[in-house]
């Protein structure tokens, strides 16, 4: 490896400062209604769509009605998605002909794409149509994305506001959400890519003849505008089944550099909203520096054992045992595991490389990015949300240790933020062991299975964790299209996804009414060096303690196994 | 006083806490501390368990010792709180300790009086004390003068006075009236008084938890739930990995796992806070308040008993010209001679010293006529052989020479100038249309109060000063005690509406006061103080009562307050940092023998599986006794940034809470190979 190998991996977080900064405050512009260089073209456009929906833009709503109108807004996306794919052979832009999608498989991806999750237990290419792919599935990488934004927002809402009500409006949110960020974004992204050769058409598959003689059929569709909102949104569902290792969806070294940038964009982008919003912006650089030492942090690890290479491939003489297994070689080792630690940092789950066969410490910290609930950067607004409530209960302990009832950000942390943290953290994790043991101890989840032993039981783990996180990519290996894994993982996605976002509403709500109170000496600062420590400990520990035993039977141990010459 | 020290292995206290912990065991009890209530469920499993290996041939001895230690480590926790509900009771009891067997002189509606035990007053009755008599229930004087005991309360020796009216009407039961005959009107059924509320807030069966303790206890439920279904799914991943695990061991991981060193010590260093509020002789009415009183970052004072030793003192004659000396302290004693202020008083002592007078009374003149002190006149004096001499305020003296045709010199306007830039008060006296003189009236600064003051702005909390002053009096003494702020020419309802200021702005409020008009500001504070020496509206308002009504005390609460909270975090920081050593000691202990390979987590080097599970199942056991005299001193807290403050205490309970176990858990192993107990 020469240090332009290394390029990459030394420049994304110089460049996702650099736009994540700017990025983060025009979203505080946007949100607080103020005016932004977008306005006057989209401003027009936003009118007409409040009063379309008979939505009163200067109404506010209480945590419950915010609450209220997101789960609505979710249940009506679930049932279209389910529709949709059930009735796709009789609608339009089908030129495959693919007839209705399985009943369990089209919840799952219904629920998928609207969590957020993009789990995709189906082969994109082979499975949906084009209205599908887009009226659908695309339709729902911008709107599960401005879903999990909106709350973000609320409970920024809930920081920055003393003796209110009120956090702000739903629908008002996710409009602009769509409108001012997603949708331009995407717009420029998908540009850039078609520029690079990614594919963009509604013409029906190609027929190609090999040189052998045999005929080939090539998917192309819209696959730029998806794969834009895809990475942008967190989303990650590829329209390809190979997602973007495939050359159509990630042609060229760019597009994959793009790929990483742009999953990163908007969980990194919101630390700085946060700053801007509660006009305190050494918090969002606090939040964020915390974000980004938990991202080095983990993709030192994997780039290391990554580069140490397979003891077993060596002996049978690969230079340096260096595993390229499941990797794009027009990658390599360094864009493969940037990617991979980014998608499952972020709530992504696009994947450029098989995760599956990484090397088993590789996989274990990947589990971890998911399995402590996506707040490594995270999800669209969830990863927020969800680095905030860690917050929570980091401060709890440090206020106590320093004398005080606990605060944060001004606000006293009492028995109801306490107990909504709890539920955001644990039911996600508590969920994934759950799962995890009872398809590692039934035929049903068993049956999915390639592989014996940990690897096993790392395939296992490693789904739920993806869909609890809701992240959405997949180890590989485990056949999860079964009506076991789609509705076990089902209710992982949707437990994953409304565990923390109404939760953190509930929070939101609560410390919205909550005077301020006002910084003296005897406040920790929560701006510096000492809260950004406590609040990664805090995260690993928790992370480490729930998961010890797992990971070490699973990814720890096949690592064990490995060096010892024995393999899975 | 010195607070009394604390001493926690006192050997009766020790054996009825021995007694009360086992007592405790009781399921119904124990429900009140969900940790300990789901260690007491796995424990009996294990117990039975261990029965039916008597029976089957299972394996009695390990299985045998895990229960032991299991059932060690409830009492273990049960001893902690029973001895801070002892030593708590043990303080109470002694207060109270004269009250119970006391007699009271009731009056009944003709005028007599009745004898009756005191535990039948109700309140409303009205009681005669009369010298030697105990006082038998809290109250409020109504009438008449007396000198009081109170040393049972507040160990001071000196007596203390309380009249009726003003604002020393408190009485405490318990204490003794030495002489004088008042009638008090009880104002407390018994069982409702202060020291049966501090009672109920040290034992455990009544006592409320705080906000704190329940966003606490949230917490450790959390961590419990976590754990429970680590372990619980634990079987089904190691079934799948061909390895079964005994229930036991899987119980001892739960157990160890679990946040038991908190979730055991957490009911003891709450009692052990109101056990040190009442060394320091304060009264909580909750447990809230003392919690809050970590918290406040603003305390109101008023300048008067707080900051200064109380009335202003005359200090000096300053005749107008030389030689009219004489003629000013004879004017200054005849007009204050009517004027029972305790200004007033102070220029008659003053006077008669420097007149060389000893003698007690010095009637008013023949034919002099007195003119009272009134607010809106603001002076006083005597009209006496149609002169008109007259003492108050400068402008109250400008204006009634000015009627006379007379006006102030300059040389006494500078005079006064002088005087209240040092902060002092002028006071001037005239005959007729001439001004004689100024008196100085000196207000007297605490001793040490400077010192206290600034510890206050250590621990983040600023200091505002209450007084009627003029702005430049106040700004005087501020500058002397080292107050933070201040209001002058304050009006006694400003209190109340200062305090909302203060609280609508986020401010936690602290408040002291003694007077029946400091009452609703007593109300509306986060932390309420009111001298036990108070009056009983005051005493009502507050939340803490200081029996020595000693209002710098109020720094001793706030540390207290912050001392329950800090020992509550570092020892909850110091739980969850254990886990980690546990992990490692049991993981590898349940899966090596199938998979050799996990032996590299055993970093202890332990002798052997059931060694190392039973190891760290007694560590986890004895940590808490061990611990106990931290729960019940309470984490030192030093006033210090809050960095500073954080930093050490995660040094000392996060990174010992991580390393300590990993060596004490070596160390039973070591002693347990080496005894063969497994």
């Amino acid at each position: 490896m020469t240090l332009t190998d290394l390029i990459p991996a030394l420049l994304l977080p110089c460049i996702l400062t650099v736009l994540a900064v700017p990025l983060g405050e025009f979203m505080s512009k946007v949100y607080s209604g103020g005016h932004t260089f977008l306005s006057p073209i989209l401003r027009p456009p936003e009118r007409l769509l409040y009063r379309l929906f008979g939505i009163d833009e200067s109404e506010e709503m209480s945590w419950k009605t915010y609450a209220w109108s997101f789960v609505v807004f979710n249940v009506i996306g679930i049932v279209a998605l389910f529709l949709l794919q059930r009735l796709q052979g009789l609608l339009p832009f089908n030129p495959s002909g693919f007839g209705p999608v399985r009943w369990d498989t089209a919840l799952n991806t219904a629920v998928s794409f609207v969590t957020n999750t993009n789990w995709q237990s189906y082969s994109g290419e082979q499975t949906m149509s084009y209205l599908t792919q887009m009226l659908g599935l695309t339709v729902q990488n911008f709107l599960s994305a401005a879903a999990g934004l909106a709350p973000a927002i609320a409970l920024i809402r809930g920081f920055s506001r003393k003796g209110s009500e009120t956090i702000g409006n739903f629908w008002v949110d996710l409009t602009r959400s769509i409108l001012y960020i997603l949708l331009p974004l995407a717009v420029l992204w998908s540009l850039v890519l078609v520029s690079q050769g990614v594919v963009q058409t509604l013409n029906a598959p190609i027929d190609a003849w090999t040189p052998g003689g045999q005929k080939q059929v090539i998917s192309v569709g819209p696959v730029a505008s998806q794969e834009a909102i895809k990475q942008l949104g967190t989303n990650g569902g590829g329209f390809f089944n190979a997602n973007a290792s495939h050359p159509f969806e990630n042609p060229t070294p760019l597009t994959d550099f793009m790929g990483v940038l742009g999953l990163l964009l908007l969980p990194a982008a919101l630390p700085f909203t946060l700053g801007a919003m509660l006009n305190n912006r050494r918090q969002g650089w606090a939040i964020f520096a915390s974000m980004m030492a938990l991202y080095l942090m983990g993709s030192g690890i994997i780039l290391w054992v990554e580069m140490q290479g397979n003891p077993l491939l060596e002996k049978i003489g690969v230079m340096n045992g260096i595993n390229l297994e499941g990797k794009e070689m027009r990658f390599g080792i360094i864009n493969s595991v940037l990617f991979a630690q980014s998608t499952t940092a972020t709530s992504c789950g696009a994947v450029n490389s098989l995760h599956d066969s990484l090397m088993p410490l590789s996989g274990l910290i990947l589990m971890f990015n998911m399995a402590i609930g996506e707040v490594i950067f995270g999800g669209v607004g969830t990863g927020l949300i969800g680095v905030l409530i860690y917050a929570i209960l980091t401060m709890f302990l440090a206020g106590l240790m320093i004398g005080r009832t606990p605060e944060f950000i001004g606000k006293k942390l009492e028995s109801f933020e306490m107990v909504m943290s709890l539920i955001v953290i644990l039911s996600p994790a508590l969920l994934l062991l759950i799962m995890s043991s009872i398809a590692i101890s039934t035929q049903a989840g068993l049956s999915g299975l390639s592989n014996p032993g940990p690897h096993g039981l790392s395939e296992i783990v490693y789904a739920y964790a993806s869909t609890s996180g809701n992240n959405g990519s997949a180890f590989g290996g485990l056949n999860a299209d079964t009506l076991f894994y789609n509705l076990t993982t089902s209710l992982a996605m949707l437990v994953g996804r409304f565990s923390t976002i109404l939760p953190a509403l509930a929070v939101a709500g609560s410390l919205a009414e909550k005077k301020i109170v006002p910084v003296s000496t005897a406040t920790f600062p929560t701006t510096g060096t000492l809260f950004i420590v406590m609040l990664v400990s805090v995260v690993i520990i928790v992370g480490a303690l729930t998961f010890f035993p797992i990971f070490t039977l699973g990814p720890f141990l096949e690592h064990l196994l490995m060096t010892a010459g024995k393999t899975f | 006083m010195q607070p009394k020290r604390l001493r926690i292995w006192q050997s009766k206290l020790v054996l009825q806490a021995m007694k009360d912990s086992v007592k405790k065991l009781n399921p119904m009890a124990m429900m009140k501390n969900p940790v300990m209530f789901i260690v007491e469920i796995v424990t009996i499993i294990t117990s039975m368990i261990t029965l039916s290996d008597l029976l089957t041939g299972g394996n009695f001895k390990y299985d045998g010792q895990i229960t032991f230690w299991l059932w060690f480590t409830i009492i273990f926790a049960n001893f902690a709180e029973s001895l801070a509900e002892g030593q708590g009771r043990a303080q109470a009891e002694s207060l109270r300790k004269n009250r119970s067997e006391a007699f009271a002189k009731k009056l009944l509606a003709d005028g007599r009086s009745e004898r009756i035990p005191a535990l039948q007053l109700r309140k409303g009755d009205v009681v005669v004390v009369e010298g030697g008599d105990p006082v038998p229930g809290d109250g409020e004087v109504i009438e008449g003068t007396a000198l009081i005991d109170e040393s049972a309360i507040t160990g001071e020796s000196a007596p203390v006075i309380r009249e009726a009216g003003g604002d020393r009407s408190g009485v405490t039961g318990g204490t003794r009236v030495l002489s004088g005959r008042i009638k008090v009107r009880i104002t407390a059924n018994p069982g409702e008084t202060f020291f049966d509320q501090m009672i109920s807030m040290v034992e455990g069966a009544k006592r409320q938890k705080t906000p704190n303790e329940k966003a606490l206890d949230v917490l450790l439920v959390g961590l419990t739930v976590t754990f429970i279904v680590v372990v619980v799914t634990l079987v089904f991943f190691a079934g799948y990995m061909s390895v079964k695990v005994a229930v036991s061991t899987l119980i001892a991981l739960l157990v160890c796992l679990m946040p038991t060193t908190i979730g055991g010590l957490l009911p003891a260093i709450g009692i052990a806070g109101m056990d040190r509020l009442l060394q320091n002789n304060f009264i909580a009415m909750s447990g809230r308040a003392v919690e809050a009183a970590g918290d406040v970052d603003v305390v109101l004072m008023d300048k008067t008993g707080t900051i200064t030793l109380g009335n202003r003192m005359a200090t000096d004659f300053l005749p107008a010209e030389e030689g009219d000396k004489a003629a000013l302290v004879q004017a200054a004693l005849l007009s204050s001679l009517a004027d029972e202020t305790p200004e007033g008083r102070s220029i008659v002592v003053l006077a008669k010293e420097q007149l060389g007078v000893r003698g007690r009374d010095i009637r008013a003149p023949e034919g002099a006529s007195f003119f009272p002190f009134s607010a809106e006149k603001r002076m006083s004096g005597i009209n006496w052989t149609g002169h008109q001499i007259r003492k108050g305020s400068p402008a109250a003296i400008a204006g009634f020479v000015a009627s006379h045709n007379g006006k102030v010199t300059e040389k006494v306007q500078r005079i006064t100038a002088e005087i209240s830039h040092e902060g002092s008060t002028p006071l001037l006296v005239a005959e007729d249309d001439r001004v004689l003189g100024v008196i100085r009236l000196k207000d007297v600064v605490k001793e040490g109060i400077r010192g206290r003051i600034s510890q206050l702005r250590h621990m983040g909390i600023r200091s505002v000063m209450i007084t009627g002053d003029n702005p430049l009096t106040a700004a005087t003494i501020a500058a002397e005690a080292g107050i933070d702020d201040f209001i002058a020419e304050a009006k006694p309802d400003i209190k109340l509406e200062l305090i909302r200021q203060y609280q609508s702005r986020g401010h936690l409020v602290a408040m002291i006061g003694d007077g029946t008009n400091d009452a609703p500001a007593l109300a509306q504070a986060d932390v309420a103080v009111a001298m036990n020496a108070g009056t009983q509206a005051a005493r009502e308002a507050a939340n803490i009562v200081d029996l020595d009504s000693n209002p710098t005390k109020l720094l001793d609460i706030v540390e207290i307050g912050k001392q329950i909270l800090i020992t509550r975090g570092s020892l909850t920081t110091f739980s969850v940092a254990n886990d980690v050593s546990k992990y490692f000691a049991i993981i590898p202990a349940i899966f090596v023998t199938q998979y050799a390979a996990l032996s590299i987590l055993d970093i202890m080097h332990l002798s052997s599986p059931e060694s190392a599970v039973l190891s760290a199942v007694i560590f986890n056991a004895i940590i808490i006794p061990m611990l106990i005299p931290l729960a019940l001193r309470g984490v030192r807290y030093r006033p210090s940034t809050a960095s500073v403050l954080l930093r050490r205490n995660l040094l000392v309970y996060g990174l010992g809470g991580l390393v300590l176990p990993f060596a004490g858990i070596k160390l039973i192993d070591l002693f347990i190979s080496f005894m063969k107990l497994i």
